[in-house]
């Protein structure tokens, strides 16, 4: 490991020990925040226990869900709006807006829309992660240098295989870059939603041990979703440092 | 001509709302004129002030905690290279958990009022303007730090002279960011836990399904983070145009 990557790991570590210290000699009450080491131990347990497997799953597949929606809806729609400049000029104000609206205040006329089950949690997810792959695709679009058109041209590429085979692996930087918002924004919309008014799922959990003021389970899922989320997103990190170093060579 | 074009995209969404409405119901959103009119008598209505007035409070706190801490790290990490590398994942990182999740711990730690919002807030915007900051100072052109020390200027001097116009347009872009997150972060935390505010209406609504109050409130907010909004990103480009 670089000489950078130790340090920053010893800052991480050291975080976590004063925390650990300031827990164990009761300078935090366990009422507020319990021990690090006392988390990952309940948290092992309550994964083990599978109290909570059916909740996991409900989120993770909604999650996956708004994810998916928004990348494809988000390349699509990135990619039509790009060959309408005059629409888009008109959207311009909206883009900029955008992430500025609560898109929670929306979540009734979403269940009058889709329903109880599962859909308006997903939209939301979608509301929020869409727009982050829009403006990245239209903006890595903007980038593509004339002369690969011009090369599409000579080929005599269509306006389909010259957005597949040209505009788009040229822009795939930049669309990476939307897809990783595009992901912290669906976990960020559907647990939120559940946090606010569902039944199920990992964020309606939080809730429900905070209220009953089970910290134990409480820390034990925050943990854990927060784990996955790291995980998820240092994945895609490594991935794109692939993708990039590739197109260098 | 300036003007056409935002007023025709405001025309195209109050025509798709219309639509929406005639399609969908009073049980799914109230008309534009009806939400219009629920937001005049609203306004009017000196016990909805306090709550207007509430939320203000906790997201002007709350965003000027979110510049002041975000700024601190961004330029300490900007100046600093080596602290910038160690720090930058770690800060990347921070930026993309779902912070809502931490909401019943900031609970836990303020308990339910005033301080819990501002924190519900601050935490969202910390992180972007800090990113932010740290990237405008760090892509400063080299050239500005040795004119300085060719000039002799003073830390000060060269703080005020170089330092802070050079790096304002990214800053202010950051700030712009951070503003969002930051009302965003507020209403969401008051629609988890407390009993004033706008978010607070906003789940009593939900709650008691009264759409043109629901739909009156959500307006509001729009109309108030669409304009703070413009503004931002007006100055946000004449920024950077000038330089």
């Amino acid at each position: 490991m670089s000489r950078v990557g130790r340090i920053r790991v010893l800052v991480l570590l050291g975080a976590v020990a004063t925390l650990e210290a300031l827990c164990r000699t009761g300078v935090i009450s366990s009422f507020t925040l319990i021990a690090p080491s006392t988390i990952v131990v309940s948290t092992v347990e309550i994964l083990a226990s599978g109290r909570f497997t059916a909740d996991i799953v409900v989120t993770l597949r909604n999650v996956a869900a708004a994810i998916l929606t928004a990348m494809i809806g988000g390349v699509a729609i990135g990619t039509l709006l790009h060959g309408l400049p005059a629409t888009r000029r008109v959207l311009e104000p909206l883009f900029a807006t955008y992430y500025a609206i609560p898109v929670y205040a929306f979540y009734p006329l979403l269940i009058v829309v889709f329903g109880l089950g599962d859909l308006p949690q997903i939209a939301i997810g979608f509301l929020l992660a869409v727009m982050a792959v829009v403006i990245n695709t239209m903006n890595g679009l903007d980038r593509v240098p004339a002369v690969l058109l011009k090369a599409a041209r000579v080929q005599r590429l269509g306006p389909l295989a010259t957005a597949w085979s040209m505009r788009l692996p040229y822009a795939a930087p930049y669309v990476f870059t939307g897809f990783k918002l595009c992901v912290a924004y669906s976990f960020v919309g559907v647990i939120g939603a559940e946090f606010i008014t569902s039944s199920r799922g990992i964020g309606y959990e939080i809730a429900f041990a905070y209220n009953n003021f089970d910290n134990r389970v409480m820390y034990a899922l925050i943990f854990f979703i927060l784990a996955v989320v790291t995980l998820v997103n240092m994945s895609l990190y490594a991935w794109e440092r692939r993708l990039l170093a590739r197109r260098q060579r | 001509m300036k003007w056409r074009d935002p007023l025709l995209l405001i025309a195209v969404v109050v025509g798709l709302w219309q639509l929406l409405y005639l399609y969908a119901g009073d049980s799914a959103l109230s008309s534009p004129v009806t939400t219009a009119r629920t937001l005049a008598i609203m306004l009017q209505d000196p016990r909805f002030l306090v709550h207007v007035r509430e939320t203000l409070l906790a997201f002007l706190q709350g965003f000027l905690i979110a510049v002041l801490i975000g700024l601190a790290i961004g330029f300490a990490l900007g100046a600093h290279a080596f602290s910038g590398e160690v720090g930058e994942p770690i800060l990347v990182a921070l930026y993309s958990i779902p912070k809502v999740t931490l909401y019943p711990i900031i609970l836990l730690i303020f308990g339910i009022g005033m301080p819990a919002k501002v924190a519900f807030g601050a935490i969202q915007g910390i992180v972007p303007i800090a990113l932010f900051a740290m990237n405008a100072i760090r892509n400063l052109n080299p050239v500005y730090a040795r004119t300085a020390r060719v000039l002799r200027l003073s830390p000060v001097a060269w703080t005020k002279e170089l330092l802070l116009p050079a790096a304002l347009p990214e800053v202010i872009t950051g700030i712009r960011v951070g503003f969002s997150l930051t009302l965003i972060g507020t209403l969401l935390g008051e629609m988890f836990g407390a009993q004033r505010g706008l978010g607070y209406l906003l789940m009593q609504a939900m709650g008691l399904h009264h759409m043109p109050r629901l739909m009156a409130l959500t307006l509001l907010l729009v109309l108030f983070a669409a304009t703070v909004n413009a503004l931002l990103l007006a100055l946000d480009r004449r920024l950077h145009e000038r330089g």
